[in-house]
């Protein structure tokens, strides 16, 4: 590895590494992936594999996280987000061509893609 | 596919109990296809002990304790593919047997304010990258660009910082000193001799977050103006000599030790110093005879190690735990560490609980904490229903708190009052199946054991009342043993050279202070009413409940016991030897103590 020979050095190198801890660092936003036999039959994984991805690529800061079945299976994949204290919104049907989407209006331009939301819930 | 990982496994406190758990783990995530998305981390300590091997999945915070490689393929398969939690390995409440999901929820948890902890179990102690990551080298950084050492050290006076080592003395006026005095050539050392029987936060910090005690000692350095710097650890604590000497290794590697350090063209480096272990070698001067090659004995602090130190240079030297708390204070201000704690004692203790206590392990907690706050909130109570009968702190020269004091906040200051002490922390918990007589009787042997002898009061006088307290527990002490008992006691504290034996006596004046009755009742009772002493009970079998099912009577070493198979057996106490097998297994309470 390279020496650090300056302070400018050292904040780079963090700023790296702080992704791969990402799940362990504070977050305001989560997005959660049903992951009940119901979810992964309807292909929760792929869904949540475009996630990552799309994550990744655009650098956005969020955890990804799975739940079992919550009971809506005719509609799984389903995928939550939740940003700081704002509604848990419910997306259902979700493929992995929407995720890009899902993404860039919900998250960076912070408007609720309303024709694919299934529910609401309280935060 | 994605490069970042979704989530994170932190697997702590292994031990022995299940080796083979984390490649079963890997293996595992591996055969489910997650291991480009789940991560598997080995990392150091969570204090929680008792309850290992444990593991902390991130970011959803869920906590799984008493893990065994047979619980992988359905952790994994519920937790981590499905997300799902599995009730059955989550942490049960030990009075109400709720099962708590989330580490944030757990009591053990949630009461407290991991300062010296704060990277424990959190990052893998062997990635350097990782401490980079959470917060790694952001003080000294802060330090180096923009803070004379005169700002460091009035910083650390005004957060009110006192050495973590046991005395408490404050840090800010330590650097001070080792600042002012003259010399070219100056060190400052890291104690990281752990010498209390039950205690073992040191190790449990130098294996679980090393780095931070290598900045703490890098700020150090540039206050004072030293160049070197060593670890001194004694050799048979393995898991910190490996963890200790990897991270020196990698800090020298990123150039955060070495020559100018960040471009600053400040220069430091660390040597680890190994030594044969003892417990008067945390002793300061002691300590610095052992960096040296020496024999570990203290000297006379005629002059202090501020001035003359490890070959009669300025050095410093701090605890691991000192060390480590000095970048959070940098990095999170002095008001802000001045403000947890009480009006003398700032920050926050780690506590080791041991003994009669649910959760065995290493608690971090404000410092003015009650003691029923600690048994029984942190530590979740007595084990087994059994009563609370004392606390015994600050290691082996610590003294006992009794019931009555449940309610004190424990500082340097009201510790000492009670004629006990803060020392390192390390707290040992009796139920009412405890002797206090025979734990100070303990506790004297061990610090007989490792007085350097140095001292006539304290190898002689500590040897005395040894014998004086193993007569009593053999039921041929005399009342006017607990005089010659207290005088002896204060002759040792007020004679001897070093903290051993100014300190060896606690154990058996505070329970002379607290528990007089019970020396009382093994003099002139011939009773030892915790059923302890070997020589003052009788165990016998209660008619009534015994089922005679024999389980006793194949146990027995001594075949002292007699009866025929469904009838009520007895025990021959001439032959007994009062091991206790029989009490302990018998499953119908029929064995009692007399």
């Amino acid at each position: 590895m390279p020496k650090l020979k300056s302070l400018e050095e050292l904040q780079k190198l963090r700023q790296q590494l702080q992704k791969d801890i990402k799940a362990r660092a504070d977050t305001s936003t989560t997005i959660t992936v049903g992951m009940g036999t119901c979810g992964i039959a309807a292909g929760a994984r792929e869904v949540m594999h475009a996630i990552l991805a799309e994550l990744e690529a655009r650098a956005i800061d969020a955890h990804v996280t799975t739940v079992g079945c919550i009971g809506m299976c005719s509609r799984e994949p389903l995928v939550d987000i939740q940003q700081g204290d704002e509604p848990r919104v419910t997306y259902g049907d979700v493929n992995p061509e929407m995720v890009p989407r899902l993404i860039e209006e919900h998250l960076v331009e912070g408007n609720v893609v309303e024709e694919w939301v299934v529910g609401r819930m309280e935060a | 596919m994605a490069e970042q990982y979704r989530a994170d496994v932190l697997v702590s406190c292994v031990h022995d109990r299940a080796p083979d758990f984390i490649p079963a783990l890997e293996a595992e995530v591996k055969r489910r296809g997650l291991e480009e998305e789940v991560r598997v981390v080995e990392a150091g300590c969570r204090g929680f002990c008792s309850m290992g091997p444990v593991i902390l999945i991130e970011p959803d915070g869920i906590f799984y304790v008493g893990l065994e490689s047979a619980d992988v393929p359905e952790l994994v398969e519920e937790t981590l593919v499905k997300g799902r939690v599995v009730e059955r390995l989550t942490y049960k409440e030990p009075t109400t047997h709720a099962c708590i999901s989330y580490c944030r929820d757990i009591p053990f948890y949630n009461k407290q304010e991991r300062i010296v902890l704060r990277h424990c179990g959190m990052i893998d102690p062997e990635s350097i990258e990782e401490y980079i990551a959470v917060d790694g080298y952001q003080a000294l950084s802060k330090v180096l660009m923009s803070m004379t050492p005169e700002e460091v050290i009035e910083e650390l006076k005004k957060s009110g910082l006192r050495g973590r080592g046991g005395a408490g003395f404050s840090t800010g006026r330590k650097w001070e000193a080792a600042r002012e005095v003259e010399g070219e050539i100056k060190y400052v050392l890291a104690n990281g001799d752990e010498g209390d029987p039950n205690c073992f936060m040191d190790r449990a910090l130098m294996e679980a977050d090393p780095y931070s005690i290598l900045e703490g000692m890098t700020i150090g350095a540039y206050t004072i103006g030293a160049h070197q710097g060593f670890v001194y650890i004694p050799f048979e604590h393995t898991g910190s000599v490996r963890s200790m000497k990897n991270a020196i290794q990698q800090a020298q590697e990123y150039g955060l030790l070495g020559e100018d350090i960040l471009g600053s063209g400040f220069d430091f480096d660390v040597e680890l110093r190994l030594g044969a272990h003892s417990f008067v070698g945390g002793e300061s001067t002691a300590l610095m005879h052992a960096v040296e090659g020496k024999v570990s004995e203290p000297r006379p602090k005629h002059y202090h190690t501020t001035e003359k130190g490890v070959w009669d240079r300025p050095s410093c030297l701090n605890n691991v735990k000192t060390w480590n708390i000095v970048p959070a204070i940098i990095n999170r201000g002095a008001d802000w560490f001045a403000s947890i704690g009480t009006e003398t004692s700032k920050g926050t203790q780690v506590f080791s609980l041991a003994g009669k206590v649910n959760n065995v392990g290493l608690a971090e907690v404000p410092m003015g904490i009650t003691v029923q706050e600690l048994v029984f909130d942190v530590g979740g109570g007595v084990p087994e229903g059994r009563e609370f009968k004392a606390l015994q702190i600050g290691g082996p020269s610590g003294g006992f708190l009794p019931t009555d004091l449940l309610d004190m906040p424990m500082d340097y200051e009201t510790l000492a009052e009670a004629g006990s002490m803060m020392g390192t922390g390390g707290v040992v918990i009796l139920d009412d199946r405890s002797c206090v007589v025979d734990t100070a009787r303990y506790f004297l042997d061990f610090l007989r054991d490792e007085s350097c002898g140095k001292c006539t009061s304290c190898r002689e006088g500590i040897r005395r009342m040894l014998e004086i307290l193993t007569r009593i527990t053999e039921g041929e002490g005399e009342l006017e043993d607990l005089d010659t008992l207290e005088r002896l006691g204060r002759v040792v504290k007020a004679v001897s050279l070093c903290g051993l034996g100014k300190t060896a006596p606690n154990p058996v004046l505070s329970t002379l202070r607290y528990f007089r009755d019970e020396y009382v009742a093994h003099i002139v009772d011939h009773k030892c009413p915790a059923g302890v002493c070997k020589a003052l009970i009788e165990y016998y079998i209660d008619e009534e409940k015994c089922t005679g099912c024999g389980l006793c009577l194949r146990k027995c070493p001594q075949e002292a016991i007699s009866g025929e198979k469904k009838e009520p057996h007895v025990i021959d106490s001439e032959l007994c030897i009062r091991c206790g097998v029989c009490f302990d297994v018998c499953r119908f309470d029929a064995v009692g103590v007399r």
